[in-house]
């Protein structure tokens, strides 16, 4: 007997009993479409739990200038400026897995507004899509400056609400002027209230103007003044008033580099650094691709032969990643082993059906049997009812699965989000259901005397 | 030439530690194209002489010979394959599969059949027997739409549709009256002489008996006696 002859024979089989074939299917159906659900709650509970990881941060990427060694000594990381705004700009432009990217300056000085100040946390010069990165969009009162800002060099921040309460105390901020080293910027907003971090920072006590502002008008620091060890900074121990307000407390930890070797490695001269570059990847899964990229690109816009090391690190966020897709995982496995079992409870429920439908056909089977049916057809026919019984169940329970994760969506505001996975799954187990639990019944029936059988009352 | 050549067949039935012996070395040779009646009382072994002549049973020793081939060793699916090609089964209880239609009733055994018919054809064939018995306005009749005699012509039609060589039929008369009972005997007859099916039949009813060419009485799983052939084509 062909595939196609039983699959109708199957089907007619199953059409003399339309009720009991509803009722029988009815335990898949539940199991289809709970499966189907569950999948897609877990799947929108794992897209929802992404997206409050990735505020915190998980995604994020951070480039950091690398270690200078000179003479055998390392100077920690930081200790070269070799970060440019030219560096971030590329990094947005060239690196398909990085969805933004922002420039960092740092600085760390006194803040004073009317008779109050306050030394913040963080004082960051940066771009607006700083905000875009940490997921801080939305703004307590104002707004975020802008690109335009940061090409003008205007005097302007938007500021953490701890910030405003040192400062400000219950008045708006908003228009108001603070001065930053003597640099008056004009507060345009403040940002919404974010909390502590992982480490127990606070996280709102930070100001963030246009990175231009900052370096050029607050820090003001140039690229070898800072470099510790390629140029001599031992030797201003002459205070001035001029450009130091307090004493060099600096000891001369290091040997100074001696000509020879400030000849043996020269220090590209570059007009602009930036402390650090703020990335994020565009999903968690891009985050080794965007490393990747990064590096790639920065060393080749350092010019740094494939012998040498990288003059940049760049850190991500492994450990709130590794927490992230431990926990969505952790929800869908527990999702889906809940919808399991209802699956198992309808293959039984088959089962059942099926050998009660072996048990009444016996003499249909014994009949079979005698004009010429073979044990081997006769298991076929059964596995084919089964299997059906399965897939039509299978069906049915898709679409209810999807009906009711759509009403879940719509109704309680959960968020879901269509698993085509799920759909494939389901329909596999379904089948496999029907496979397993309709093998008995069948491999039964196969056995049958058809003597006995044609007998059988 | 011998159709059906059964030598020393015995068949014992072990029904847990006692062995209950129902054929005790039964020989017969049915011609082929004979008519042939099978009598005995219940009890007598003739059903289960039956079913080991029809391939549905093996014997417990013994050879059978059908067609030239010896047959008693062959397992379940062989046997399945043989009974789809050379035996017609007619049962007292007619066995047609409720709620499909007398045309399907006829076709089904197709399905199980190795030669490659299309679905045309399948359907030609089922309708000319269905003719042939006289029920080709009953085609897409359910079987509790038809009466006795005419759901046994239905199963008759089934029996012929794979065109086999030997048609068995156990007590086909047993469940309808006399004047049906008569028509579906001269069908016998009719298939018998015309077409040349060997036909052996199952019966206790010495009446029905008649029909047939050749009587083999058969009696506590012996052959008791064998009726002279009177009329054998």
């Amino acid at each position: 007997m062909n595939g196609y002859g039983t699959l109708k024979t199957a089907i007619r089989a199953l059409r003399l009993n339309v009720m009991r074939t509803m009722l029988t299917t009815l335990g898949i159906v539940i199991g289809v479409a709970a499966v189907i659900t569950m999948a897609e709650i877990g799947n929108g509970a794992s897209l929802a739990i992404q997206r409050t990881m990735a505020s915190m941060g998980a995604n994020t990427l951070v480039v950091i200038p690398g270690a200078a060694n000179t003479s055998g000594i390392n100077f920690g990381f930081g200790s070269v400026m070799t970060l440019t705004p030219q560096d971030a700009n590329t990094i947005g432009t060239e690196c398909p897995s990085v969805r933004s990217v922002a420039p960092i300056v740092r600085a760390r000085t006194q803040l004073v507004f009317g008779n109050r100040n306050y030394a913040p946390t963080y004082l960051y010069g940066t771009t607006p899509s700083f905000l875009d990165i940490r997921d801080w969009t939305d703004m307590d009162s104002g707004e975020m400056f802008t690109e335009h800002d940061v090409r003008n060099v205007n005097k302007v921040c938007v500021i953490g609400q701890s910030i405003v309460r040192e400062l400000f105390g219950g008045e708006s901020p908003i228009g108001k002027e603070i001065r930053v080293r003597n640099v008056a910027f004009k507060v345009v907003g403040v940002l919404r209230s974010k909390g502590a971090n992982m480490m127990g920072m606070d996280q709102d006590d930070i100001l963030l103007a246009p990175w231009t502002t900052i370096k050029y008008r607050v820090v003001a620091t140039s690229l070898s003044a800072a470099n510790q060890s390629s140029t001599n900074t031992s030797n201003n121990n002459d205070v001035t008033s001029l450009n130091q307000l307090y004493p060099n407390l600096q000891q001369n930890l290091y040997p100074v580099a001696s000509a020879t070797e400030q000849a043996d490695t020269p220090q590209p001269i570059r007009f602009t650094n930036v402390d650090q570059i703020l990335t994020d990847a565009r999903s968690a899964v891009q985050i080794p691709s965007a490393i990747r990229e990064i590096t790639i690109l920065l060393r080749q816009n350092h010019h740094i032969s494939p012998s040498d090391p990288d003059d940049f690190i760049v850190r991500d966020m492994t450990e709130i990643t590794k927490a992230m897709t431990s926990t969505t995982e952790l929800i869908t496995k527990l999702l889906l082993c809940v919808a399991l079992i209802s699956l198992v409870v309808g293959g039984i429920g088959i089962m059942n059906i099926m050998l009660v439908s072996v048990t009444e056909r016996t003499r249909e089977i014994g009949l079979r049997m005698a004009v010429g049916a073979e044990p081997a057809d006769i298991l076929r026919q059964f596995l084919a009812e089964a299997v059906v019984l399965c897939l039509i169940g299978g069906n049915i329970g898709i679409i209810l699965g999807r009906g009711a994760s759509y009403i879940i969506t719509s109704v309680l505001h959960w968020p879901t989000a269509a698993s085509m996975g799920a759909i494939v799954v389901s329909v596999v187990v379904s089948a496999s259901v029907g496979v397993i639990f309709g093998f008995y019944p069948a491999w039964k029936a196969s056995r049958l005397d058809p003597i006995d059988a044609l007998r059988y009352e | 030439m011998e159709l059906i050549e059964l030598r020393d067949i015995q068949k014992t039935y072990h029904l847990g530690e006692v062995d209950v012996p129902v054929l005790m070395g039964v020989s017969l040779n049915v011609l082929r194209g004979e008519f042939m009646a099978l009598m005995g009382s219940s009890g007598s072994g003739k059903s289960t002489l039956m079913n080991i002549a029809g391939c549905l049973d093996r014997p417990s020793s013994g050879q059978y010979w059908l067609d030239g081939g010896e047959i008693s060793m062959l397992n379940a699916t062989e046997r399945a394959r043989l009974r789809n090609r050379m035996v017609g089964f007619v049962f007292q209880t007619f066995n047609l599969l409720p709620r499909t239609t007398a045309l399907e009733n006829v076709m089904m055994p197709l399905n199980y059949a190795r030669d490659n018919l299309t679905e045309h054809q399948k359907r030609q064939r089922a309708v000319a027997l269905l003719e042939r018995v006289g029920l080709a306005d009953r085609i897409d009749h359910l079987p509790s739409q038809l009466s006795g005699g005419q759901q046994q012509r239905v199963a008759i039609a089934r029996a012929l549709i794979n065109r086999p060589q030997v048609l068995l039929a156990d007590e086909p008369t047993g469940n309808l009256d006399s004047r049906t009972s008569e028509e579906i005997l001269q069908m016998f007859r009719q298939l018998n002489s015309k077409d040349g099916i060997t036909i052996i039949l199952v019966t206790h009813d010495p009446g029905i008996a008649k029909a047939a060419g050749r009587t083999v009485y058969i009696k506590d799983g012996l052959i008791e006696k064998s009726s002279s052939i009177r009329s054998g084509t």
